[in-house]
């Protein structure tokens, strides 16, 4: 039976894997994604009723408890399944990126909580095996308690990045003591006597620690750095689960550990370029608190204008590029937005939409939402394949975007974002900014383009002005057809 | 027969190398649209750590052990589900304007829901 149970076990793993790899394979075009995570679906499918062969190999120890424990884990699956299930069916697709912060976190706790019962359970393992046990823990450790960070600060209960005098220096400490505590804990196996502390206690320890400098990592980076910081942490637990993986001697997970770890990677190097900043500068430099920018250098005035009267100046342009960001998902405007799209489609306007890459708070958010209000992805366009039209475009529509279409990028050596690459929605004919105040962006640096002469500002909250923008527009159908 | 599977060390770094690159390879892919999706497809994918919690949850023998893996199956689970639901949700959003005036009722748009 046993050996049955082995062969099952192993077939479907593999087929697991490869069905991750070719569900994978097919999310690189939306016209085959739904499929390829359909794919992947059937692999975790088939991969956790496998599972349950493992009751046919369990150890002499453990054969008392295996009634419990299939009791335990049907109500694990179940309850954390089921949960976790029902929150992503009703999540809000604004409030995305906090909730895979929460998902991948859950994974990190998943990784670390295995490889604990490794820690815990073998009393004198080898040596490699030990440390790749306790560095897939650390990696999994950090990254629940930083992801339970990144969610607290997506979802607003943690307002403000915390810093303080020395951070860098006092993390470092942190995770330096870390693996001390690992250190040690590798030296106990080998037959060290250590004497002021029992094995458990260093194991606690030694969790405790990296949960800590997971906390710690997190909370002084800013929100607008939020889409490398998930990335990032999403590699991580690739990463950790991957190793647990070579742990526990299930090539499946080593695989599909691996892949996301190095997906991950490649994810988190793409958001850092287009913010034309190293990932080690997201990571420890305290951007954000660069100190008030000389407003007084910049020329011209703030020209507000009202929204009805840029919703019909965009009725009669030829075309129209829309620059969504961060406050239009604050502002859930996203169908108001394409509503008002509609009826410039529909008057023969040519509208298109500019997504810069790190527009929002994870990579390729404003592409979610606009699907999510039903945009078609042939409107949407990102920075590379769009920037040149700008020059020839009547009117760049800014909602709730900022540094992101910030001239100084180009010009301004002393500017904190200076070489990151824009949007080039200066270049328009017209250009009107939604924007909720007269409050500077992200960086706290003041922006140019809105001093622009041919830049006008539409102060309000998104909503309210792209409502204001339709009910003009409508109004003059009602007149022409009067 | 046996089919236990063993791996060892080396065998180990060349199944991470390759699994490395072909995790580049593909995602290098992906346009940026479907950034989102893509990470939250690729977190779907490593709550296949589910597994390893049941391994661990089967095989516990102390009431510490029951806890740790009854905590690792429930994130795993978590982790698997919740991926899985939310990258759903999103891909089934994508559609081209060709899609939009074939099937004008059938536009996939949702209401906004309170968060």
């Amino acid at each position: 039976m046993t050996s049955i149970a082995q062969l099952t076990v192993g077939l479907t793993d593999l087929v697991a894997a490869f069905l991750f790899m070719y569900g994978l394979k097919r999310m690189s075009s939306p016209v085959t994604a739904p499929s390829g995570i359909f794919v992947a679906g059937i692999g975790m499918l088939v991969a956790v009723l496998a599972s349950f062969l493992y009751v046919f190999d369990v150890g002499a120890a453990a054969r008392p408890f295996l009634i419990t424990n299939i009791a335990l884990a049907i109500v694990a699956l179940v309850l954390g399944g089921g949960i976790a299930w029902w929150a992503g069916k009703r999540v809000a697709m604004t409030a995305m990126p906090q909730m895979v912060a929460l998902y991948n976190g859950m994974g990190g706790g998943a990784a670390g909580a295995i490889a604990a019962v490794e820690l815990f359970g073998t009393k004198s393992p080898e040596t490699t095996p030990l440390v790749v046990t306790l560095l897939g823990a650390l990696i999994g450790a950090v990254s629940l308690s930083g992801s339970l960070i990144a969610w607290a600060k997506l979802q607003g209960v943690i307002k403000n990045p915390l810093r303080f005098r020395g951070q860098r220096a006092f993390n470092m400490l942190v995770l330096f003591a870390t693996l001390v505590v690992g250190g040690v804990i590798v030296a106990i196996a080998q037959g060290a006597g250590v004497a002021f502390l029992s094995t458990t206690e260093f194991i606690y320890l030694f969790f405790a620690c990296a949960l800590v400098f997971g906390i710690l990592m997190t909370l002084p980076i800013g929100g607008a750095d939020m889409p490398v910081v998930i990335s990032i942490y999403n590699a991580a637990t690739g990463l950790a689960v991957g190793l647990e993986g070579f742990v526990l001697e299930n090539p499946a997970l080593m695989i599909a550990g691996m892949v996301v770890g190095a997906a991950g990677t490649l994810l988190t190097l793409l958001m850092a370029k287009a913010m034309n900043r190293s990932v080690e500068n997201v990571l420890f430099s305290n951007f954000g608190t660069v100190s008030k920018r000389k407003g007084g250098r910049i020329k011209g005035s703030l020209k507000p204008t009202e929204a009805g009267d840029a919703g019909i100046f965009m009725h009669y342009a030829k075309s129209v590029i829309v620059v969504p960001g961060y406050g239009l998902a604050a502002a859930q405007a996203q169908q108001k937005l394409y509503e008002f799209v509609k009826l410039l489609l529909a008057a023969g306007v040519s509208v298109k939409f500019a997504i810069h890459p790190v527009a929002g708070r994870m990579p390729g958010q404003m592409d979610v939402l606009l699907a999510e209000a039903g945009v078609p992805y042939d409107l949407i366009f990102q920075l590379d394949d769009i920037n040149e039209e700008f020059k020839t475009t009547d009117v760049a529509l800014v909602i709730g975007a900022n540094d992101v279409v910030n001239p100084a990028a180009r010009t301004e050596k002393s500017s904190p974002i200076f070489g990151m690459p824009i949007l080039n929605a200066d270049q328009a004919k017209q250009v009107y900014v939604v924007k909720r105040g007269e409050g500077k962006g992200y960086a706290g640096i003041q922006n140019a383009l809105f001093y622009a002469d041919n830049c006008n500002m539409v102060y309000g909250d998104a909503a309210a002005v792209l409502t204001k923008m339709i009910e003009a527009v409508r109004g003059l159908g009602v007149k022409a057809a009067a | 027969m046996n089919f236990a599977i063993h791996i060892t060390g080396f065998v180990a770094i060349y199944i991470f190398m390759l699994a490395a690159f072909a995790g580049w390879v593909i995602i290098g892919g992906v346009p940026a649209i479907l950034h989102t999706p893509l990470m939250s497809g690729s977190n779907f994918v490593h709550g296949i750590v589910v597994v390893g919690g049941m391994f661990a949850l089967l095989n516990a023998a102390t009431v510490q052990e029951q806890i740790i893996g009854f905590i690792a199956v429930l994130l795993g689970a978590g982790n698997a589900a919740g991926g899985y639901a939310v990258t759903r949700r999103m891909l089934a959003m994508f559609q081209t304007s060709a899609h939009v005036a074939k099937h004008p009722h059938h536009t996939r748009a949702r209401r906004p829901r309170a968060s």
